[in-house]
């Protein structure tokens, strides 16, 4: 199921107000950005998942998996921003600062940037598995799907991911 | 270390549970790019929390708590459009002249309205009771002549207690004929307190 099979062009569908949208999966998609890319970014991708969910929010179906929506859409921020092809965060102007305790919070913490080195380090299918499973809560078809392979691919994916992680603390924690 | 141990330090690392401006962050960008289809916020007030909602265009709903927000938010939705976000600032000005109104220092509302939720002979009404100044109330039959309409007394009092913009379109100053007040979204006690709080400061 692509982000377009989930659309419809039907208006008589009953959509609960986005904001609801926001709260609920909010913390979820942040958790997802921040592992996807630093801090920094993470605020940007978060700001530009939600914007382009509110866009399309009017046509969406009913009874969507709405996470899984909004972590495929996330998932395509981040690796926009990985290429560098993402919209530059528009001129600053009228728009609320992001507080530098978000991006200051997120350094003070090297567990942090152990983890998210230890992460990058994956193969991308396996980096993308250990996070839309784990920490999306998607289910393996959902991942599949999203890394475009298949469930059983994207449950050897993460499983394998998980060992390797496994495998670097170990090590780490002996140095 | 277990898988789960592995798992629940790669949950903890990247949970973030700070409030960090991003939803305010989201809400200018949206409404800078035309996606924010209704704002909403609510203020305290003595006849307990109301929730203000406004489109583009201006106010379109104030809400009594004994309404449910909850579930008027989802009318809101449904009636307008999903792309609805908690955004105070839309709203301010309408939250500060009602908090002055409350306080007896304001007599007039200063805000666009949008009346797109009341059609036909139930907008005329509202358009007309905008009219009624502060501290004057008015019979149904009045409202329903001065709507165009003078034998549609019962569709007049239907319209003012359907006003989605009650106080600031004032449904509250038309009354019976018998000079008993009548019924009100905020239920008749709200109305009383209205119509005596502008009595005394008139």
């Amino acid at each position: 199921m692509t982000v377009s099979a989930l659309m419809t062009r039907t208006r008589d569908a009953v959509l609960p107000p986005f904001e609801e949208i926001v709260a609920e999966h909010g913390p979820v998609v942040k958790r997802v950005c921040r592992a996807l890319l630093g801090p920094a970014d993470a605020a940007d991708a978060w700001s530009e998942t939600f914007l382009s969910a509110l866009e399309a929010y009017p046509k969406l179906r009913p009874g969507s998996r709405i996470r899984a929506w909004l972590v495929t859409i996330a998932h395509r921020k981040a690796i926009d921003q990985r290429r560098g092809t993402a919209r530059r965060p528009q001129p600053a102007g009228d728009l609320p600062e992001i507080p530098a305790a978000d991006a200051a919070s997120a350094g003070e913490s090297s567990m942090d940037d152990d983890l998210r080195a230890a992460l990058d380090a994956l193969p991308p299918k396996q980096r993308g598995a250990v996070i839309y499973r784990y920490l999306a809560d998607l289910s393996y078809a959902e991942v599949g799907e999203l890394l475009e392979s298949s469930a059983t691919a994207a449950r050897r994916s993460a499983a394998d991911g998980i060992a390797s992680l496994r495998e670097q603390f170990s090590k780490g924690a002996k140095r | 270390m277990s898988d789960k141990q592995i798992i629940d330090r790669l949950t903890n690392a990247f949970t973030d549970v700070a409030s960090d401006g991003l939803h305010s962050r989201l809400a200018a960008l949206a409404e800078r790019q035309g996606l924010l289809d209704v704002s909403y916020r609510t203020v305290d007030s003595p006849l307990g929390l109301l929730l203000l909602a406004a489109t583009g265009e201006g106010l379109v709903r104030v809400a009594f708590n004994c309404e449910d927000h909850d579930a008027v938010l989802a009318g809101l939705a449904n009636d307008i459009s999903p792309r609805i976000l908690r955004t105070p600032r839309r709203l301010d000005e309408a939250a500060h002249q009602l908090d002055e109104y409350f306080a007896g220092k304001r007599r007039a509302f200063n805000v666009p309205v949008d009346l797109r939720l009341a059609h036909g002979f139930r907008r005329s009404v509202l358009e007309h009771l905008r009219r009624i100044p502060y501290g004057v109330t008015q019979s149904y039959a009045a409202v329903a002549r001065a709507a165009g309409n003078p034998s549609a007394v019962r569709a007049a009092a239907s319209a003012c207690s359907h006003n989605p913009i009650p106080l600031v379109v004032p449904c509250h100053r038309v009354v019976r004929s018998d000079g008993t007040t009548g019924e009100y979204l905020g239920g008749p006690e709200a109305k009383r307190a209205l119509l005596a709080m502008e009595a005394a400061a008139a």
